[in-house]
């Protein structure tokens, strides 16, 4: 079957099996591998992408069902050479180790942030609570976070508060 | 790599062509909404179907939350987080964000959908509890029009429903009758997990006494299941401890867990008997609070 969607602002068109879920798509059909694939079973989150705007789980969606609709990808964060906020605090703050649920991470991070600007520690963890980070023990993220939306607010002060608070 | 067998994947964009499409191909074919429970369910082969029929373009139609007077109505799109993020349905029926709170993860619960979660049929489903508790009513649209069939008939065994192969669950009803409240707990392994036992109540006061009570059961039995001996033995006497323990002790006794990897039967009961006392008590307070 044909399917046909807006992957990060562009119109993509693939001939596709029925079955193919929305993460091989993105990665072994369009190349954009900064989506991970880890878990299979919707448990890690690191295949979180955005669909029509709300973070799901790429390997539990069909690449079928987001004909029609709009994708959006870690690769869709920055713009113009810009980093996106969440981006520069995961930077700033160590927000990753070994990098492999950071894609996730952050496209969550950027949904929570366009709807709650000043969210607290405790509603970070839960907005993140789908997915797993085997390295950091979650503090750093949480930080990167927090940085982020300070940035964002014109608020921040030095990144060592930051990951001193 | 786990990737669902080969299958036909259909897109429809309204209930009558759905229902046409269910018509013509019968029991090879199935709804698919969030995808949550069956799309794993078919990596895993557990479930195999050659069509897949795709309602995700119904959400504009069936993703509601209606409050009238005496009902509440929801359609059967809503999505988990639509149902969390409802301050109306809240007011009304506090157990929905009890449960939605510890079902799956916040990013689950973006896709996921009451009429998949209750056509899913898993015996330790938390809104098949929810509904159980406060004896909605499901709407099934079919060729002939619209039957509706009461929440304890709905289930009939472990992933089986009462939705015929050219049918579909549309809307669930909710009665809402005054002073009352309700509550839900669930004990899971980890965060977001299947129940290992979950129960919902739900109670009406007045002057001080209970006027009704229900409680619903998850993962204790074939489907969940309504405790109706623990209206019986509430109805008419003032909320009390003493009251809570003999209902928990109904629970226990009316359920039929069983020994598996999530616990044993022997515990499970246990845990049957005191989530029936914390839902019924923290339900009379929210009840309390509603009437001071």
């Amino acid at each position: 079957m044909q399917v046909t969607m807006n992957v990060n602002g562009e119109e993509v068109s693939r001939e596709i099996e029925g079955r193919l879920l929305l993460v091989h798509f993105l990665r072994d059909h369009l190349r954009l591998t900064g989506t991970h694939w880890g878990c299979d079973t919707s448990n890690c989150g690191t295949c979180v992408v955005w669909l029509d705007g709300e973070p799901v789980k790429s390997c539990t969606v069909l690449a079928a069902m987001a004909g029609g609709h709009e994708v959006r990808t870690v690769e869709g964060m920055e713009k113009d050479g810009e980093l996106d906020a969440v981006q520069k605090g995961f930077v700033e703050c160590h927000g990753l180790q070994c990098g492999f649920c950071t894609p996730g991470m952050m496209m969550t991070a950027r949904a929570l942030l366009d709807r709650n600007p000043d969210p607290s520690e405790q509603e970070i963890r839960e907005a993140i609570s789908g997915q797993i980070c085997r390295c950091t023990g979650y503090a750093t993220i949480v930080r990167s976070i927090r940085w982020a939306a300070a940035e964002e607010a014109g608020t921040r002060t030095t990144a060592t508060e930051a990951s001193a608070s | 790599m786990q990737v669902p067998a080969p299958f036909e994947y259909q897109r429809v964009h309204s209930v009558d062509e759905a229902i046409a499409l269910l018509d013509r191909l019968g029991d090879t074919a199935r709804l698919v909404a969030g995808g949550h429970s069956l799309i794993p369910m078919m990596k895993l082969r557990l479930a195999n179907f050659e069509y897949l029929i795709d309602i995700n373009e119904l959400h504009d139609q069936l993703g509601y939350i209606r409050v009238e007077p005496g009902l509440i109505r929801i359609g059967a799109m809503t999505r988990h987080r639509e149902l969390l993020e409802s301050d109306e349905l809240a007011a009304a029926f506090p157990i929905f964000r009890d449960a939605e709170r510890v079902i799956a993860d916040p990013v689950v619960r973006n896709r996921g959908t009451l009429g998949g979660s209750l056509c899913q049929a898993d015996p330790s489903e938390d809104l098949s509890a929810v509904c159980t508790t406060l004896g909605a009513s499901c709407v099934v649209q079919g060729l002939d029009g619209e039957r509706v069939v009461p929440m304890e008939d709905f289930h009939q065994g472990p992933y089986e429903t009462a939705v015929g192969d050219a049918e579909m669950l549309t809307e669930v009803r909710f009665p809402v009758r005054p002073g009352g409240s309700s509550a839900y707990e669930k004990v899971e392994r980890r965060a977001g997990d299947w129940a290992v036992v979950s129960a919902g109540a739900a109670v009406w006061l007045d002057g001080g006494s209970i006027t009704d009570a229900r409680v619903g059961l998850a993962a204790v039995g074939p489907n969940t299941a309504g405790i109706p001996g623990i209206a019986d033995v509430m109805r008419g006497r003032p909320p009390g401890e003493e009251l809570y323990a003999r209902a928990g002790d109904i629970a226990a006794e009316a359920c039929s867990p069983a020994t598996d990897r999530r616990g044993s039967a022997e515990y499970k009961r246990h845990l049957a008997r005191e989530l029936t006392v914390r839902v019924l008590r923290r339900a009379v307070a929210r009840a309390g609070r509603q009437e001071a």
